[in-house]
């Protein structure tokens, strides 16, 4: 047989390569079909954009990581709290289910003007926007968790003599972590669209704000300067919501778990 | 003083059992059976004959609505915790690991979970000796998807009886085992109830396994389910798979699936 020359394996690399390829194509096309400025900025122009207003869009992006993760960690108590709740019993469930079906039908930002009126203008409507945009996929996948654990299961620790409270800890709980730090990914980005809705709508700060000024201008530069801002922002969290689900429940993963 | 011997370790006497209210399906009807301590009984049956109602009766998962269900001579009326279960689907905590999971009864059963913290040693010691019985020496430490669906069975196995139950109930534990894991498991089990006195009830579609396991055969008939026939099985024991082989041994399995075709076409007539 002859030698087969390793090949490399660019598979780790496609990410890059697929990112790199979008701009230059990006890139390619305003260029190529000389696109004014105010309808599709080549991604250099974002770029000089970002660098020029940078302290501006710091101190933007800062706001918005700042109420989108207090949002996001109210989302994760309540969420996981009301998830228990609802996984213990049929009758919670069966009465919460339409309310949360009702509550999650609404648009958030239909809610936003409310929420001016209770906390006024500024950073406590988005971080309630936030919380109850994300809120919702966390209770679903803990209520999920709980509602699936295997009748034979449940079955042999009842024969034994266990109480609800003994198979919520023993079996529910660690059971249903898998779904909820699956759900943490969802819950995160949809933060990112709670807060951004109400800075949009009622805000002096924040990269919703920041976007809405620039577009009144029409500094469109700046608008896509936001929008990369916030893709950022998204990616990193995302990225470290699905390494903190492989770390806590790495044995829901059996495929990358047969090191040993 | 009565003999206790005389005293079943599971009685089951005239009992009903209809799910979902008074309109609902009669699961067993005038179900009476008796099983001996220390016996092996199997109980066998066309599909949906309540097989798995009898297994949540005897452990007081379930109380019937008429007759009444014993097991070591007590009326149950609420879990009993003497009895251990093991079922087709091995159930193992995917997060933890096999010894973790063969412990798990111990963290429920009242007489234990108060000493299991402090006395660990002692407790785990006791697993890895059962998983050597059982043919699993040095798996404790291994995730259960680390193991084979019949390894999972074997420790299974171990968590039904870390509890050292009098009663051992099993529903169909080898049904979806490949025949050569199947016969291994069988012998596991046989060694098992010849080496304590642990009384068995062992619930199966297999006639062959009923035969060559049990001292005691109960044929169910379809829904609503109640014993049609009963009958002994005397082969000495230790018994070896080669006595499958041979004429009585057939003659047994053949006369058995006669009551089930019977139960089988009486209920192809209800339907």
């Amino acid at each position: 047989m002859a030698e087969a020359r390793p090949k490399r394996d660019f598979t780790d690399l496609a990410p890059w390569i697929y990112t790199i390829t979008l701009f230059a194509l990006w890139e390619a096309a305003s260029r190529g079909l000389s696109l004014p400025v105010y309808i599709l900025p080549a991604p250099s122009v974002v770029a000089q954009s970002i660098v020029d207003y940078w302290p501006a869009i710091w101190k933007n992006s800062l706001q918005t990581l700042y109420t989108t993760l207090v949002g996001f960690a109210l989302a994760v108590a309540g969420g996981l709290a009301l998830g228990l709740l609802v996984g213990w019993s049929r009758f919670i469930y069966k009465g919460l289910y339409p309310l949360m079906i009702g509550f999650n039908a609404v648009p958030k930002v239909a809610v936003v003007p409310i929420l001016v009126i209770w906390f006024g203008i500024g950073t406590v409507p988005a971080i309630l926007t936030a919380f109850l945009i994300a809120f919702f996929p966390i209770v679903v996948n803990v209520a999920t968790g709980l509602a699936t654990i295997e009748p034979e299961m449940e079955d042999v620790l009842r024969a034994l003599g266990a109480k609800k409270l003994d198979i919520m800890l023993k079996v529910g709980i660690p059971r249903s972590m898998p779904y909820f730090f699956g759900s943490l990914k969802i819950a995160i980005t949809l933060a990112f669209v709670g807060s951004v809705i109400s800075e949009t709508v009622a805000a002096n700060s924040g990269l919703g704000h920041m976007m809405l000024a620039a577009q009144s201008q029409f500094n469109v530069p700046l608008v896509f300067a936001g929008l990369v801002m916030l893709a950022i922002e998204g990616i990193v969290m995302y990225a470290l919501m699905a390494w903190l689900e492989m770390r806590m429940t790495g044995w829901a993963h059996r495929s990358g778990m047969n090191r040993q | 003083m009565t003999n206790p011997s005389a005293v079943p370790m599971v009685g089951i006497e005239n009992v009903d059992m209809r799910y979902g209210g008074a309109e609902g399906t009669l699961a067993v009807s005038g179900l009476t059976m008796a099983v001996k301590k220390g016996e092996f009984a199997a109980v066998v049956g066309p599909s949906g004959c309540g097989k798995s109602t009898l297994m949540k009766l005897v452990t007081g998962l379930y109380i019937p609505q008429t007759g009444t269900v014993s097991v070591a001579g007590e009326r149950v009326t609420e879990p009993v915790s003497i009895v251990g279960m093991a079922f087709q689907n091995p159930t193992m905590l995917p997060w933890r690991t096999t010894l973790d999971n063969i412990l798990l009864p111990l963290e429920i059963v009242e007489k234990h979970r108060g000493r299991i913290r402090t006395h660990r040693k002692e407790y785990a010691e006791k697993a890895e000796h059962l998983l050597e019985t059982v043919g699993l020496k040095g798996f404790g430490s291994k995730y259960p998807w680390q193991l084979s669906g019949g390894m999972q069975q074997r420790a299974s196995l171990c968590r039904a009886l870390i509890h050292e139950p009098d009663l051992l109930m099993l529903d169909e534990p080898f049904g979806a085992l490949d025949a050569f894991t199947r016969e291994e498991l069988w012998c596991v089990i046989r060694d098992l109830h010849f080496s304590t006195d642990v009384t068995v009830v062992l619930v199966t579609h297999d006639l062959r396994e009923a035969v060559f396991l049990a001292d005691r055969i109960f044929v169910m008939s379809a829904r609503p389910g109640k014993i049609i026939t009963e009958r002994e099985v005397h082969f000495p024991r230790p018994r070896d798979l080669e006595i499958m082989f041979e004429a009585e041994f057939t003659d047994v399995v053949h006369d058995l699936r006669g009551h089930i075709a019977t139960a089988r076409a009486q209920q192809a007539e209800a339907v």
